[in-house]
């Protein structure tokens, strides 16, 4: 049987993440897609470890760690510089955690959005900083246990949407994705590597310890994410919206929700708001906005 | 070609015959107009670099680590609450030997605000691996950003040319700018040691463990105090092209001097005249007027100085509970001296005070005839009011 | 103590890596081990696509889980749609 998405591999075995780590499955999609012809920014995120210690790597392409709130902005300049060098073909991908995202890093971010720098930027988003061991980002769902959340019973807040910020700023090219639509994502790498100008895609990575679930379920997680309507998956090209994904009849959130330990204290009244703002959001998507 | 520039224009004309890749820059004054100039540039032809305008400082700072590691020459300029804000992106520059160049005009840093000339900004990022050079003329503010990529690039060590906010920066000069011929002899291509390429795929900046992490801070440490030679060599070579000669200080009627004024940056042109001034009176003044803070030039200080000549050391800048800091590091840097004279240190002009030449011939007296306290003021600086 | 000496200059200056993290093995992580049944294997290569290790190597027929990477995550015994992949206790093996 002929694979369906490319049978390259650009990232090796023997990386250091968590058993079931949705965000190391992302990372062979992201390079399926793009090609070698690519360079990694890497802020400080899960990721910074999985790249490997020196003097080893886990990834057949280019790599450049950089501060914690500084991978759009590092991007930006080795674009620049390689393009100074006249190199105008290499794609360069900014490779960050939703805390390096949503948190740190949304000032450059937004900085080289707003100047439609020619960069792929995309956020693997586990909700949480992981790395340092499971504390509340504003990427949390609300409701989830995090180390830092212990008097509020889980995150005060719903999740930030950081697409629609994204959106504002009227880039070319805006997709969310997950591991367990493998054509899907690999599709939208190579998308975007065709796409000049800013692009942004988020990418849901089930995360195993942090989010407490067997490691075995992560793809099942990421599909029932799409599934519930919990993370919908769409593009926006050049300001129109389309969503890759249909799901007409939508399953209970409360589906994607238990299997996970760090959802255990909601309450049945919880579990309902947090359906009534899925529904919400997903009736705001399908009218395109 | 003479011209009548002021010091930031200095600095953009300088970057701009350096055939500089990559500028990233912000805008803050009193530096704005080095960046402004280098957009006019880009604009007109003459700056055929990339000039990228982003949303804060810390970006300016991070966007050279990636074009300097993707083998670009670059440029930035900043001030003040800038370079504070970049600190974090200093260490990783110099931690990555990329031999950026960045121009820094002095300000003092708030609470509260104020906008003018202080040398606290540069000083307190004395420990991030920086080489910093301190122009006290338009003219060295370009010869000085010319040798710093020299400098620089054959150290793998990232420099800041520093000048006095207003004072230099927005002071109009009659400089003579080098032609581009001449330039391109004296600095060639940048020739990075290995840099981000697809075809040969390496991981900068991994995380290291402390048997290697000790070893490459052992190295930056042992390069930086190399870097002595190659400042001195750097400045032979100037010489050579343009007939201007710049070392690691520069020394003013010093030989039979009773006492030393040790100043920087603009107050060193300015002690210039308080010297002569001392001298037509009869006294026997002399200056040294420091250019290299980083690298230190500890060692051949300590060859220099004399048991009987006290030295008069003028801070514009404070180090709070120890004082002014080229008076600590010249206390440190004679420390291992025999018979190392007295070191008497005056904390002048901050916040853009002025450091006039009657202020300077009076820090000169109170040391020539020890009338600032004897021992005392060897340990605690002696504070100048703003003579205004 | 060792004395850390100053290296030559012309000695690298960073350290880039330059090896492949390949040479990690992280098949001592695993508590289960999975075992594809070939009798009931059809060739979809779901295994091969979903594995986080990118330790399952695409054959002409049954694919082979590189056993010196495999974690024991257990994604390939999740999906496999004809259910032929089995975990073993690492002891019982």
């Amino acid at each position: 049987m002929k694979p369906s998405i490319p049978a390259q591999e650009t990232m090796t075995s023997g990386h250091v993440a968590c058993q079931g780590c949705g965000s190391t499955i992302s990372m062979r999609y992201a390079l399926k897609g793009l090609g070698t012809n690519t360079v990694v920014v890497m802020p400080a995120c899960c990721w910074t470890i999985l790249a490997g210690a020196a003097p080893q790597s886990s990834l057949g392409v280019p790599i450049l760690h950089s501060p914690f709130a500084a991978a759009a902005a590092t991007a930006c300049g080795v674009k620049a510089g390689l393009e100074a060098k006249g190199d105008k073909e290499t794609q360069v991908m900014a490779w960050a955690g939703d805390g390096g995202t949503f948190d740190i890093g949304i000032q450059a971010l937004s900085g080289a959005a707003e100047r439609d720098e020619d960069i792929i930027y995309v956020c693997y988003d586990n909700e949480a900083y992981m790395n340092t061991g499971i504390q509340r980002s504003s990427a949390t769902p609300a409701g989830a246990w995090t180390t830092t959340t212990p008097a509020q019973g889980g995150s005060p807040r719903p999740k930030k949407d950081l697409d629609a910020i994204l959106r504002a700023h009227a880039i070319p090219y805006l997709a969310t994705a997950t591991p367990a639509y493998a054509e899907d994502m690999v599709r939208k790498f190579a998308k975007a590597r065709r796409i000049r100008g800013f692009r942004f895609i988020h990418i849901y990575a089930p995360c195993p310890p942090g989010w407490k679930y067997d490691p075995g379920l992560t793809i099942e997680l990421s599909r029932l994410s799409v599934q519930t309507g919990i993370f919908p998956l769409y593009e926006v090209e050049d300001g129109r919206l389309k969503i890759n994904v249909p799901t007409p009849k939508r399953k209970p959130v409360g589906d994607f929700l238990r299997p996970q330990a760090r959802f255990k204290r909601l309450s049945p009244e919880d579990e309902a708001a947090i359906q009534r703002e899925t529904d919400r959001r997903w009736q705001a998507l399908s009218q395109g906005s | 070609m003479r011209k009548v520039l002021m010091g930031n224009h200095c600095a953009a004309v300088a970057a701009a015959l350096a055939k500089v890749d990559v500028v990233s820059a912000y805008p803050i004054t009193p530096q704005t107009q080095s960046v402004e100039l280098l957009a006019e540039m880009e604009a007109s032809g003459r700056f055929k670099g990339r000039f990228m305008r982003v949303e804060s400082e810390h970006s300016a700072m991070a966007e050279l680590l990636g074009a300097a590691t993707a083998g670009a020459r670059t440029f930035t300029s900043t001030s003040s609450q800038g370079l504070a804000y970049m600190h974090e992106l200093l260490h990783w520059v110099s931690g990555a030997r990329l031999p950026v160049v960045m121009v820094e005009v002095n300000r003092a840093l708030a609470a509260p605000w104020n906008l003018w000339a202080d040398q606290t900004d540069s000083l307190s990022q004395r420990d991030t691996g920086w080489m910093q050079f301190y122009c006290s003329d338009n003219q060295e503010i370009l010869d000085t950003v010319l040798l710093a990529y020299r400098i620089a690039e054959q150290a793998a060590i990232p420099a800041m040319v520093v000048f006095d906010g207003f004072v230099l920066s927005h002071t109009y000069e009659a400089v003579d700018v080098p032609a581009q011929e001449d330039v391109d002899r004296f600095l060639p291509p940048y020739q990075p040691r290995q840099q981000l390429d697809v075809k040969r795929p390496l991981a900068f900046g991994s995380l290291t463990g402390p048997r290697d992490y000790i070893r490459l801070r052992r190295r930056l440490d042992g390069d930086l105090r190399r870097s002595i030679e190659l400042v001195e060599r750097a400045g032979r070579e100037f010489e050579r092209i343009f007939g201007r000669r710049y070392g690691l200080w520069e020394e003013y009627r010093c030989e039979d001097a009773e006492a030393l004024l040790v100043a920087s940056g603009a107050p060193g042109s300015t002690a210039k005249e308080a010297v002569d001034a001392l001298r037509a009176r009869g006294r026997r003044a002399g200056l040294l007027r420091l250019r290299a803070f980083r690298p230190f030039p500890a060692e051949a200080l300590r060859r220099f100085v004399k048991a009987q000549t006290p030295l008069a050391v003028v801070d514009r800048n404070c180090s709070p509970g120890t004082g002014g800091i080229f008076f600590q590091e010249i206390k440190a840097a004679l420390y291992p001296h025999p018979a190392p004279p007295p070191v008497y240190g005056f904390i002048a002009g901050l916040g853009g005070g002025d450091i006039t030449q009657e202020l300077l011939e009076e820090i000169w007296l109170e040391a020539a005839d020890k009338r600032a306290e004897p021992g005392a003021a060897r340990v605690e600086p002696v504070w100048m009011e703003d003579p205004r | 103590m060792p004395r850390l000496e100053d290296e030559a200059p012309g000695t690298p200056n960073v350290i880039v890596s330059d090896r492949s993290m390949a040479e990690n093995l992280t098949g001592n992580w695993r508590n289960l081990r999975p075992i594809i049944d070939p009798a009931r294997c059809t060739g979809c290569l779901i295994c091969w696509k979903f594995c986080p290790e990118a330790c399952v190597e695409l054959t002409q027929k049954v694919p082979l889980i590189h056993m010196e990477y495999c974690k024991g995550c257990g994604v390939c015994v999740e999906e496999c749609p004809p259910a032929c992949i089995e975990f073993q206790p690492e002891d019982a093996s």
